[in-house]
C-alpha cells in the first residue's frame, strides 16, 4: 500500500503554501520531508492526514482511525501523567485493557521513559515530550504514521530513540512520514523529500538525490559569483549549475547540506528571473 | 592578546544534592569558534549561565576576558539565548532600539535582507530572520565574546550558512564564540568540540577527538527490516540509516551471532563512529 499526495496545490488566501506537490509514501518506509520554517512541511502533512483541503490534485490516505498523526505543538496534555495521556490516546483509538497496557509497557520502554510514567507531561523535557507524542501517535499501530517535526529543538540521544520508534513502526509495515529541519536524519530516512517555499525541490533516496544533482559545487576562500556562494566551516562553498566552473577550484563532492542549499539558490535564480 | 574570553577552572554546580557541572575546566580564546556537545541534562546550560556571570559556582573559578564576571564585564559579552531574547510583540527596528539603549549604544542598521521586517512584529516575521535579528542585536556593542545556545535551530540550510557567515565574521574580528548544537553537521563547523555528559566534561578537540575509539558496526542486508528488529529485539544500540542499519559500541561476533539466529542474510562492517554514537554510547553507560 502506498498513500501520498499526487499534483497538489495548496493556498491560503493570496499564499501559495503547495505548488504541484507529488510525494509516494509506501508502507514499510520512512519518508522524510526536510525544509525550513516557511518552506509548506506542515501544510503537506496537514493535507495528508485532511484537516486540509487541497485546491489540486488528489490525497492518498487511509481513514482517520488508521492514521497517527503527531502535530508541531506538544501532542499531549500537560495535566496528565504520561500513562495517563497514553491511556487517553489509546481509549480514543479502541486499544483497551490488557492489550493497552502490554502495548504502554512496551512504549515507554522503547522511548525511554518508564521511569517518567507517572510524571505530568509538563514536567518532562523537550525530548521527552515529543518522545511521548510519538507513543501517542502509534499506540493505536497505525497503516500511516505522520510526525510533524518530531526532532526539533531534541538532543542527539533523544532523536536516536525517536528514530528507533519510528524505524519499528515502519518495519511492522506502517507507512511513516516524518518533517525535519535537520538534513542529517533526512540523509537517514529511505526516501526523502526537500521543499523549499512550497516547491518540491527534489526527491528519491539519497543516493538518487545524489546522482541526480545537476553541476558542480567548488571550495573557495572568497567566492567567484557570492549570490551563488554560502558558507561551510572556514570556507565558502559555490555552485555551478551549468558545471562550468573555472579549471583552477577544488571541486567539492557535495553534501546533503550543499545539495539543498544549491538547488534553493537556483530555484530563487530561476523564480527571479521569470518575476 | 592572549587573555581567554571566558574560562572555567575546576568548576562545579550543585543543586541540593544533584551536580549539575562537575569540575569542568575549559576556556575559549579570542577569535576561536567552540562547539559545546551533550544530551539533554548533560550540565551546557549550567555551564553557560556559569560563564555568563548568570549563576554563581558551588566550587571552582569563572574567569570572564581575564577577571571576575561582573557588570562591567558582563557588558563586554554578547548573548543569544535559545529562544531569542527578542520581545515578540515589538517590531524588529524597535527591539534593537531598546537593546540599543540598554547598553547605551547607537541603534545598529538592519542588513539589506532583514530591511524589509524592520517594521513588522517579531512574532509575524519567519523563524530564520527572527535568529538573523537576534544576531543583530546581540552583536550591536560589539562583544568581545558571543554565547549562541542552538543559534540555527528550526531553520532552513540556506538561512543557517547565513547565521554561519555572520558566526566566522565575528570570530575573524577576534571575538571568541562558544555555541551550543544539536545539529551535529553543525558541530563540523566549530574549530574545536567540547563534550560533556552527567556534569563531566568527557573529551574535547576535533571531530576525531570527540569520537575517540568508540566504533560502530554497519550492517548490510536487502532486508532492513527484519535486520533492525532483530538487533532491536536483542537491545542492541541500533540506528536505521537510509536502508543500512548501524549499531554503536557492539561486538561483531555478537551482532553476527542475533542476525544468524534471526536468519537474517547480511555482512557486519567495523567503521569509526560519528558524534552522535558516542553520545548514545556514553548515555547507555549512565543509565
Amino acid at each position: 500500500m502506498t498513500y501520498g499526495l499526487t499534483s497538489v496545490d495548496v493556498s491560503f488566501g493570496d499564499v501559495r503554501a503547495l505548488h504541484d506537490v507529488t510525494v509516494e509514501i509506501p508502507a514499510g518506509q520512512v519518508v522524510a520531508i526536510v525544509g525550513g520554517d516557511g518552506a509548506g512541511k506542515t501544510t503537506l502533512l496537514r493535507t495528508l492526514v485532511r484537516e486540509v483541503a487541497p485546491d489540486a490534485g488528489h490525497v492518498h490516505a487511509p481513514s482517520k482511525a488508521e492514521i497517527g498523526f503527531l502535530p508541531a505543538s506538544t501532542g499531549s496534555w500537560a495535566a496528565l501523567s504520561v500513562t495517563q495521556n497514553l491511556n487517553f490516546a489509546g481509549g480514543v483509538y479502541g486499544v483497551r485493557g490488557a492489550a493497552l497496557d502490554e502495548r504502554r509497557t512496551a512504549l515507554l520502554a522503547t522511548a525511554g521513559l518508564s521511569a517518567a510514567a507517572d510524571r505530568l507531561a509538563s514536567r518532562l523535557s523537550g525530548g521527552m515530550r515529543r518522545k511521548l507524542g510519538v507513543c501517542m501517535a502509534i499506540v493505536h499501530r497505525p497503516r500511516l504514521l505522520v510526525l510533524d517535526e518530531p526532532s526539533t529543538g531534541v538532543d542527539p540521544v533523544s532523536r536516536v530513540d525517536l528514530w528507533r520508534m519510528l524505524s519499528e513502526a515502519a518495519a511492522a509495515g506502517s507507512a511513516v512520514v516524518m518533517s525535519t529541519t535537520y538534513l542529517d536524519e533526512a540523509e537517514r530516512a529511505g526516501h526523502l523529500v526537500v521543499l523549499d517555499a512550497g516547491h518540491v525541490l527534489v526527491q528519491g533516496s539519497y543516493d538518487e538525490v545524489r546522482a541526480g544533482f545537476p553541476g558542480t559545487v567548488t571550495r573557495t576562500g572568497s567566492a567567484v559569483r557570492p549570490g551563488w556562494s554560502w558558507r561551510r566551516g572556514r570556507e565558502r562553498h559555490e555552485y555551478w549549475p551549468d558545471g562550468d566552473a573555472p579549471p583552477r577550484l577544488p571541486v567539492v563532492e557535495p553534501d546533503l547540506e550543499d545539495i539543498v542549499i544549491a538547488l534553493s539558490l537556483a530555484r530563487r535564480a530561476d523564480a527571479g528571473a521569470r518575476a | 592578546m592572549s587573555t581567554k574570553v571566558v574560562e572555567a577552572r575546576s568548576v562545579t554546580r550543585r543543586f541540593g544534592s544533584f551536580t549539575a557541572v562537575d569540575e569542568v575546566t575549559m576556556d575559549v580564546a579570542p577569535g576561536e569558534v567552540v562547539g559545546l556537545l551533550g544530551a539533554n541534562g548533560a550540565g551546557k546550560t549550567t555551564l553557560m549561565r556559569m560563564l555568563l556571570g548568570l549563576l554563581p559556582t558551588t566550587e571552582g573559578t569563572v574567569l570572564m576576558l581575564g577577571g571576575p564576571p561582573r557588570r562591567e564585564r558582563r557588558r563586554r559579552l554578547g548573548y543569544v539565548p535559545q529562544n531569542l531574547g527578542l520581545y515578540r510583540d515589538l517590531t524588529l527596528t524597535e527591539n534593537l532600539a531598546f537593546v540599543a539603549d540598554a547598553y547605551g549604544t547607537p541603534v545598529p542598521a538592519l542588513p539589506d535582507d532583514l530591511s524589509r521586517y524592520a517594521d513588522v512584529l517579531v512574532a509575524d516575521i519567519p523563524l530564520g530572520a527572527q535568529r538573523q535579528g537576534a544576531f543583530v542585536a546581540a552583536l550591536s556593542h560589539e562583544p568581545e565574546a558571543v554565547l549562541l545556545d542552538e543559534p540555527t535551530s528550526g531553520v532552513d540550510a540556506l538561512a543557517r550558512a547565513t547565521l554561519w557567515d555572520t558566526i566566522r565574521e565575528q570570530a575573524d574580528r577576534g571575538v571568541g564564540v562558544l555555541i551550543t548544537t544539536h545539529y551535529m553537521q553543525e558541530a563540523q563547523q566549530c574549530d574545536r568540540l567540547l563534550l560533556m555528559s552527567q556534569g563531566r566534561l568527557v573529551a574535547q578537540g576535533s571531530e576525531a577527538d570527540i569520537v575517540g575509539s568508540t566504533r560502530a558496526l554497519v550492517v548490510r542486508t536487502d532486508d532492513w527490516a527484519a535486520a533492525f528488529s532483530a538487533l532491536n529485539d536483542a537491545g542492541a544500540a541500533v540506528i536505521l540509516d537510509g536502508r543500512t542499519v548501524r549499531v554503536a559500541d557492539a561486538g561483531r561476533d555478537e551482532i553476527a551471532r542475533i542476525l544468524g539466529a534471526a536468519h537474517v542474510d547480511a555482512s557486519v562492517e567495523p567503521v569509526p563512529a560519528t558524534i552522535e554514537e558516542r553520545m548514545l554510547v556514553l548515555a547507555h553507560q549512565a543509565r
